[in-house]
């Protein structure tokens, strides 16, 4: 075991990344998520090989970003979610060219401008696919500094094993918490690449990196076989944290900041002796639709809580097929939900399922 | 007898799509003669634009990479930033790099970024169908100025060399023509250099090659030539806008 | 001596060659349709062409090759 560092959340996935051997950075200040930048900044330019660019925009970001990609080389570019808005045109053509990328999202509330304060609300744009187009990203959700660190170098690993680009997506909380985490082991990606651009060397015909097809039988069959690899994804990477499951009366669903305080919550009520357990998505896309299947054949409702006006709830109730109620508990805007608020919305749903007075 | 001209060997032998008499083809011709004559084709990466040249990647031998529309130079950068050993050259239209992409282009001048850009300025969006360009002439006809470019309220043609070349960093701008055999030659020579300026590690080239859009302006491509010669050239005046070597060689005294 | 030779399925008879030329022994063969649907360009006296591959240069789409 790694010895544990006092860190930001944000220096964290700078740090992992760095060891997962991403030596390309690019990026633009916004808030909450510019430590990241500028802990890049210091570091990248005194390691061999290291780029660190400051671009004039999201939109350059995230298209050098392209560029790197089209290489085979590791490279990841983050921002906060007007920042990620700017950024879809790009990872719609990363996902259409089957480029391996890693995209930061520390979101913060909106729409519009919003403000600075955490918040979830970028829930559908990460896991619906964003921009244009039919494709997904590779989805996932720290809830510590320390999955901030581990799920970064997984999202390199996986976004190099499914050639797609993969998404943290964090909130400002995740963000600017402090933190001890063991650092994950420096490792590289050992996934060859002959589709990357790098030159012909007169050795090869050339490589294409391209998302254009004008014949719609190719294009269609471009969409059908990059959605076999999606199918690949939600078999084998579906990831997330079952607490407290195996007695569960009541099952809420949370990921991220949500998630940390959903299991303080969950403590308090199992000392009124309400057995409610948490199922916590580590990946939002692909979901773990199949958990929460399996849990709605043993409980009898759901508790969606989100920082935000209510998306993931949607995902919830596909999957558990609309066996079990499901009810929303959430704050918006930059707020969080309190330990109260969960508690007051899981007695409401105990209530209306079981009846009789709160 | 010796061969004294034939096609370039870093062209494939896809047919190109363009339209009869469209100078694209000439000025890919140039772009492959450059890198078949500085022997780069191995080293070198292109990035395809959006627009008429949009599927320049099925006739550069060399690898490419097609970039969303107005986005080359950030390609590039990434690119060239990933693979500086590499030969990186962007082929954009005025569309694609006078309006969507200006941000791109004038930060990857200001820093000066070494890689070489061939900016062909036809003042018409082609792909689409012939609408106005940044580059469009005052009082142009196309389909969105129907009633001829109004300054006024479409504003005045951007004169990208000039523009450029006000900032300290970019290393070599000119614009070039390739409206009749002279100024092909001289865009040849032009295209070349700045290909050799990326090699000697120099900076950002970037060539305006002033073209013509004969479909969309609705003439034959005669009539258009002749156009250029007579509307373009004189908005857009050919030679050296910028040119730093000057400045090496000041430094070198 | 000189001589010309057109790839003449690619020819798209734009005639840019046959302005180009300084001798005027270029032209669009109206009687002669090219796969592509047009009149390709041909040379009507190759005794006279002096090499100076000025319709190559001007030609967009590599149909000519010129060797001297």
């Amino acid at each position: 075991m790694a010895e544990k560092v006092l860190m930001k959340g944000n220096e964290a996935i700078a740090e992992a990344a760095l060891r997962a051997g991403c030596l390309h950075y690019f990026g633009y200040p916004i808030t909450p998520q510019t430590e990241l930048t500028a802990y890049m900044a210091k570091r990248l330019p005194k390691m061999e090989g290291g780029v660190f660019l400051q671009a004039e925009s999201e939109i350059s970001a995230i298209n050098m970003v392209y560029g790197v990609a089209s290489t085979g080389k590791r490279v990841m570019t983050s921002s906060s979610s007007p920042g990620v808005s700017l950024k879809q045109e790009g990872i719609s053509y990363i996902a259409g060219s089957d480029l391996p990328a890693v995209i930061v999202n520390v979101q913060r509330g909106g729409p519009g401008l919003g403000g600075i304060q955490p918040s979830q609300s970028d829930y559908f744009q990460a896991t619906k696919g964003g921009g244009h187009g039919d494709y997904h990203l590779i989805v996932l959700t720290p809830s510590s500094v320390q999955e901030m660190a581990d799920l970064t170098s997984l999202a390199f690993d996986l976004a190099d094993k499914y050639r797609c680009p993969a998404m943290l997506l964090a909130d400002g909380t995740m963000g600017q918490m402090m933190e001890p985490v063991a650092l994950p082991e420096p490792h590289k990606s050992i996934i060859e690449k002959p589709w990357a651009v790098t030159g012909t060397q007169m050795k090869r015909e050339h490589n294409i990196i391209n998302s254009l097809y004008l014949q719609p039988e190719i294009l269609e069959k471009t969409n059908f076989d990059r959605f076999e690899r999606y199918r690949q994804i939600e078999e084998n990477e579906v990831r997330y944290e079952s607490y407290l499951m195996d007695d569960a009366e009541y099952c809420i669903v949370a990921f991220g900041i949500a998630a940390r305080v959903a299991k303080n919550a969950i403590t308090m009520m199992r000392k009124y002796g309400l057995k409610v357990g948490l199922i916590r998505p580590i990946t939002v896309w692909p979901f773990p639709k199949k958990a929460i299947k399996d849990a709605a054949d043993k409980v009898k409702g759901f508790v969606s809580v989100e920082l935000s006006m209510g998306q993931m709830i949607e995902d919830v109730r596909l999957a558990e097929e609309c066996k079990r109620p499901v009810v929303l508990c959430n704050r918006a805007g930059g707020m969080i939900p309190g330990v109260d608020q969960i508690i007051a919305v899981t007695k409401d749903l105990v209530c209306s399922v079981e009846g009789g007075a709160r | 007898m010796a061969i004294v001209f034939q096609k370039p060997a870093s062209l494939t032998d896809k047919e190109l799509h363009y339209c009869p008499g469209c100078p694209h083809g000439i000025i890919h011709r140039l772009v492959a003669q450059a890198i078949d004559a500085l022997g780069i084709e191995g080293k070198t990466i292109g990035v395809a634009p959006v627009g008429c040249a949009v599927m320049a990647y099925d006739y550069f031998t060399c690898d490419m990479v097609e970039a969303a529309h107005g986005r080359a130079p950030a390609v590039a950068t990434g690119l060239k930033r990933s693979l500086p050993e590499n030969v990186i050259f962007t082929y954009q239209g005025d569309g694609d790099l006078a309006s969507i992409g200006m941000a791109e282009t004038v930060h990857a001048a200001t820093r000066n970024e070494n890689i070489t850009i061939i900016f062909v300025n036809n003042a018409i969006y082609g792909m689409t169908g012939g609408q106005m360009a940044p580059t469009s002439l005052p009082g142009q006809i196309t389909q969105t100025s129907p009633y001829g470019r109004d300054l006024k309220t479409q504003g005045y043609p951007i004169r990208v060399c000039e523009l450029l070349s006000a900032l300290d960093a970019p290393y070599y701008i000119e614009r070039v023509a390739v409206n009749n055999v002279k100024n092909v030659n001289q865009a040849k020579k032009a295209i070349e250099k700045a290909f050799r300026n990326q090699i000697e590690g120099k900076g950002f080239s970037l060539i305006e090659v002033v073209s013509a859009c004969p479909t969309n302006w609705g003439m034959t491509p005669q009539k258009a030539l002749q156009w250029v010669d007579e509307r373009m050239i004189p908005y857009y005046p050919l030679g050296v806008y910028k040119d730093r070597s000057k400045e090496d060689a000041k430094e070198a005294n | 001596m000189a001589k010309v030779t057109f790839n003449e399925d690619i020819c798209k008879g734009c005639g840019l060659c046959v302005d180009a030329c300084p001798k005027h022994i270029l032209m669009l063969d109206k009687n002669k349709i090219n796969r592509k649907g047009h009149n390709p360009a041909v040379m009507t006296d190759q005794s006279k062409c002096i090499g100076c591959a000025f319709c190559a240069t001007m030609c967009p789409d590599c149909v000519i090759t010129v060797e001297k």
